[in-house]
């Protein structure tokens, strides 16, 4: 049927057309090849990395946070296991089952439970639900006891920080709370870090030193599926623990302070007159730092806030304080620096009845029949305001206000360590043009030479000025991290002209305490061991006016806020000089009688203790 | 002998038996084997589902495979218009009464299995073709008339399951089409033209497609423009095939399958479960054992003496050709993804019944290699 020459054409046609086929067919199995070569020789690296970038990822852990210790070695901040209970959504089948059932287990509230609710909807499935955050022993182990119904709840003993020593070193060492935005926004190292649950400090040194403390987080490598899922753990990565810090505070003599300030508002400092180190430093009232660090109640916190001793405010370093009659032996020394006066300069103080008067005001010594002819020895111990009030109208504000500079008055004691350190004020006449615009009046140089009118110091700058009059005149940098090894070239510089007139104003420092009449007789230690010298000061909240000076109400009759500040500033032991403190109680009333008791208990102390840390850091005693 | 064999077609059964192509038959099983080791490696390194069924299918269709060798080519001859018409008509009834999954009605229920007629139509529409041309004179091959008819039979089933709609199968069964005419004889010219002219109006056909597949053109020439929506497949086959490196991660250890970042992995990108796991050498070696299947089937062609068996399996072998290369080089990310299975190695038990029905057809080439047609 079919032509044999036509079919001889078709398979020719066809064989022809099979050929040209096979050749394309070649070349295109050698782009596949090609192809496969490119991607999984060639580019093998970059898809080996795509792959598990796909198939690997990371949870950080909290990272364990580092201690506090005192001058001993004991730990004043330090971590403890706090047991918690973490849901990861995603691996729970019945969440609300299980959410109801740990609401009924852990007898949570409405308002607890709808956070934890409102948290839930707010993370990713794969990431920790944290429901509780500090559970009770108890509760941890009723848990635990029914975990066999809680499918997928985790009790898990997490690391925290503790604070065993609670209100003492509140206002030192600050708190460590959770991080906020703010927190993340102004660190980057604490964002880099950031896991739910991160604490991070927020006063105080532990948030100056949060660099430090922090520590590395701990990385869990898991290898997950397209959903996210984890299949199975491929590495962990322990993190390294924050550095611990070791502090110069000694905790017996902090809570000797804390011990003294109870149930009053002020503050005490104590430092080192050679090393600048602080042995103590605290304010009153103090609160408890362990509540923040799992969030305070609403409650708690209001407590605190409204306290009207303002228990939030670090009196030591941002109470601004008039520092009354505690500066005269500034004062003086200014004057003997400058041979304005010579310590035999005598002025008569006549008492209330007889002022002194100056362009129509008038300027009274606190006591009111008056010391008489005082000299600068007699006018220190008894405290002669009408003394320091000539002395002060001669030297003029100006050349004061260089001497209390230099002795540290008026500037940050401890640079940056402290954010909420106030500088004070030390005034003079070009600040007063500049801050207000105004001319300076010889009436305010008067007062300022008592310590009244526009001065301003903190408590810790007046301890630092005493231990630099206690050391001979010279300079030191306090500090409160036992080796901040920060060298200044100023250091141990002299700041007196002439060395002689230090040890006058020692010697008048001493006849205020242990002579007769001096303003804080009572207070003294008679023992050479521990005798301290001291300077008295009570500064006035408000004006006194004739009518006040005609009732001469005691303290306790005075509405508390209009009482006077108590201030006592001291170095001991006299014979040997070793330790200098400011004491400040608000509101306290005199500072003779209420201020310098406290001296005495500390010096017993202080002196008591100086052996030990010698020991110590002889290592005779490897712990105390 | 020669004479014997060349008067008498009725070859005895065990003289069938001898002729079959044992070298095609080994590498088919030999895929067999690879296909069922991948759904094994798919299905987590368990039996499950996957693995069970596709294994019976592959039984069953290899032995109806061996079945259709025996009998004898002529029968496939006169089955071709019929059986052609038929597939259509399942296409239709597809249309109207098929099963929907997906977005697209592809299967119809037939009781004891669910089958995808447009799979099949890929095999019979070359069978038709080649009936079409085998009792075609060279002259009129190039006629006016040749040129309309055989491009209707392929236009419409293709137009049939577009409408399903399944572009992918659309164009490789009008490929299986283009490829019978091609050896046929139809003019070069024609072939060049219409390149042009699909080539100028591709810009139109575009603007015709569904969202769906614009999308899939615009990723595939940018798979990065949406990485975790229509980009998502391509870019995480490219980093399976690429992260398997030379020899590959190990056999079960393909870690993007394993943790399920591949989509499809049992159909359309089975390829790239296996080539992360196998790595460049597996992937050359499956390709050298496809070669060695297309090759095989080229020859027994080239030996077979009617014209209607050589159009046949030149025309089966090249498909098969095709197939693997367009599966390869989407999953490779050289072409757009279009559903196209891998033959043999994809699950899918109509393209696994298309193809077996094929190589069997090829395969009673072979035993009726000396078998004219009228």
């Amino acid at each position: 049927m079919i032509n044999i020459s036509d079919s001889a054409t078709k398979l020719n046609s066809l064989n022809r057309r099979m050929f040209i086929l096979a050749a394309a067919k070649i070349i295109i199995l050698g782009g596949i090849v090609s192809r496969l070569f490119f991607l999984q020789v060639k580019e093998n690296k970059k898809y080996l990395t795509l792959s598990d970038k796909n198939r690997i990822r990371e949870w950080k852990l909290p990272p364990i946070r580092g201690e506090f210790q005192d001058y001993f070695g004991n730990t004043i901040a330090g971590n403890f296991e706090a047991y918690q209970l973490h849901i990861i959504p995603e691996e729970v089948e019945d969440f609300r089952y299980v959410i109801f059932r740990v609401k009924e287990l852990l007898e949570l509230s409405e308002k607890q439970f709808k956070k934890i609710v409102k948290k839930k909807n707010e993370i990713k499935p794969w990431e920790t639900l944290i429901v509780a955050d500090n559970l009770s022993w108890e509760k941890f182990s009723k848990i635990n006891n029914h975990l066999y119904d809680l499918n997928g709840v985790k009790p898990v003993i997490s690391i925290s920080r503790d604070y065993p020593y609670k209100e003492n070193f509140t206002h030192v060492l600050g708190y460590v709370s959770q991080a906020n935005e703010n927190d993340l926004l102004t660190n980057e190292n604490i964002k880099e870090k950031f896991v739910p649950g991160l604490k991070v400090g927020k006063t105080g040194l532990e948030k100056s030193f949060e660099q430090k403390l922090i520590g590395s987080n701990s990385v869990e490598r898991y290898e997950v599926n397209a959903y996210g899922r984890r299949i199975s753990q491929l590495a962990f990565q322990t993190g390294d623990k924050g550095e611990t810090i070791k502090l110069t505070v000694d905790t017996k003599i902090q809570e000797l302070t804390n011990e003294l300030l109870k149930e009053r508002a002020g503050s005490i400092c104590v430092m080192d007159i050679y090393t600048g180190a602080i042995i103590a430093m605290h304010s009153s009232p103090s609160f408890d730092p362990n509540s923040f660090v799992f969030g305070i109640s609403q409650d708690e916190w209001q407590l605190i806030r409204n306290n009207p001793m303002k228990p939030l405010v670090n009196k030591s370093l941002s109470g601004n304080y008039s520092p009354g009659s505690t500066i005269k032996p500034i004062v003086a020394l200014s004057a003997l620096e400058n041979e304005i006066i010579r310590p035999d300069f005598t002025v008569q103080c006549r008492g209330h009845k007889n002022p002194l008067e100056l362009y129509g005001q008038t300027y009274h010594c606190w006591k009111k029949e008056g010391h008489g002819f005082v000299n600068l020895r007699e006018a220190m111990k008894q405290s002669c305001d009408t003394y320091f009030y000539e002395v002060a109208r001669r030297l003029g504000v100006d050349r004061l206000s260089v001497t209390a500079k230099k002795f540290g008055l008026g500037q940050r004691v401890f640079r940056n360590i402290f954010d909420n350190e106030k500088k004070g004020l030390i005034p003079n006449t070009e600040w007063k043009k500049n801050a207000l615009g105004r001319n300076w009046v010889l009436g305010e140089t008067i007062i300022t030479g008592i310590g009244q009118g526009f001065i301003q110091t903190t408590p810790i700058q007046l301890c630092l000025m005493t231990a630099q009059i206690a050391n001979g005149g010279y300079k030191i940098y306090p500090k409160i991290v036992a080796n901040d090894d920060n060298q200044y070239a100023d250091k141990f510089m002299p700041l007196f002209k002439k060395s002689r007139n230090i040890k006058i104003i020692q010697d008048a420092m001493f006849s205020s305490t242990n002579e007769v009449r001096g303003t804080s007789y009572r207070s003294r230690l008679d023992d050479p061991k521990y005798q301290f010298a001291g300077k008295t000061g009570t500064s006035q909240v408000k004006k006194i006016t004739e009518r006040d000076r005609e009732l001469d109400l005691k303290t306790f009759e005075i509405p508390y806020e209009e009482r006077d500040h108590a201030l006592y500033v001291a170095f001991g032991p006299y014979k040997s000089p070793r330790y200098a403190l400011s004491i400040i109680i608000e509101h306290g009333g005199s500072g003779g009688t209420v201020a310098a008791p406290f001296a005495k208990e500390l010096f017993k102390m202080i002196v008591d203790r100086h052996e030990i840390r010698k020991n110590y850091d002889n290592k005779k005693y490897l712990d105390i | 002998m020669y004479q014997y064999r060349r008067f008498n077609n009725k070859n005895s059964f065990f003289q069938k038996f001898g002729n079959l192509d044992y070298i095609l038959l080994s590498c088919l099983l030999i895929l067999g084997f690879i296909s069922l080791a991948t759904m094994y490696s798919t299905d987590g390194g368990e039996v499950l589902f996957h693995t069970k069924s596709h294994f019976i299918k592959f039984i069953v269709f290899f032995s109806m495979m061996i079945v259709i060798s025996f009998i004898n080519i002529k029968f496939w001859f006169s089955l071709g218009y019929l059986s052609y018409a038929v597939i259509l008509g399942m296409l239709i009834w597809t249309i109207n009464f098929g099963i929907t999954a997906s977005g697209s009605k592809r299967w119809i229920d037939l009781y004891f299995l669910n089958i995808q007629p447009s799979e099949l139509m890929k095999i019979f529409i070359i069978l038709c073709l080649a009936k079409y041309f085998h009792r075609m004179k060279s002259q009129h091959v190039n006629s006016f008339y040749s040129i309309c008819f055989s491009l209707i039979i392929i236009f419409v089933p293709m137009s049939l399951v577009i409408i399903q709609p399944d572009l992918g199968t659309s164009l490789l069964i009008a490929i299986s089409g283009i490829v019978v005419l091609w050896f046929a004889g139809l003019n070069h010219k024609y072939f060049f033209y219409s390149c042009l002219l699909s080539i100028i109006s591709l810009p139109i056909i575009i603007s015709f497609l569904k969202p769906y597949q614009k999308l899939r053109v615009l990723t595939f020439l940018n798979p990065d423009r949406d990485p975790l929506g229509a980009g998502y497949q391509i870019i995480q086959s490219k980093i399976a095939v690429g992260s398997g490196g030379f020899t590959g991660k190990g056999f079960l250890k393909g870690t993007q399958s394993y943790l399920e970042f591949l989509p499809e992995k049992h159909t359309d990108f089975i390829f790239t479960l296996f080539s992360e796991e196998f790595g460049f050498i597996g992937s050359v070696l499956l390709l050298l054992i496809y070669s060695i299947v297309i090759y095989r089937v080229i020859r027994i062609g080239a030996l077979s003496r009617s014209y209607f068996a050589k159009l046949f399996c030149y025309s089966f072998g090249t498909s098969i050709f095709i197939y693997v290369v367009i599966n390869m080089s989407m999953v490779l990310g050289l072409l757009p993804i279009v559903g196209s299975p891998l033959p043999i190695m994809s699950y899918g038990g109509s393209s696994m019944l298309a193809t077996m029905i094929g190589f069997g057809i090829v395969m009673s080439a072979k035993t009726h290699s000396q078998q004219s047609i009228a």
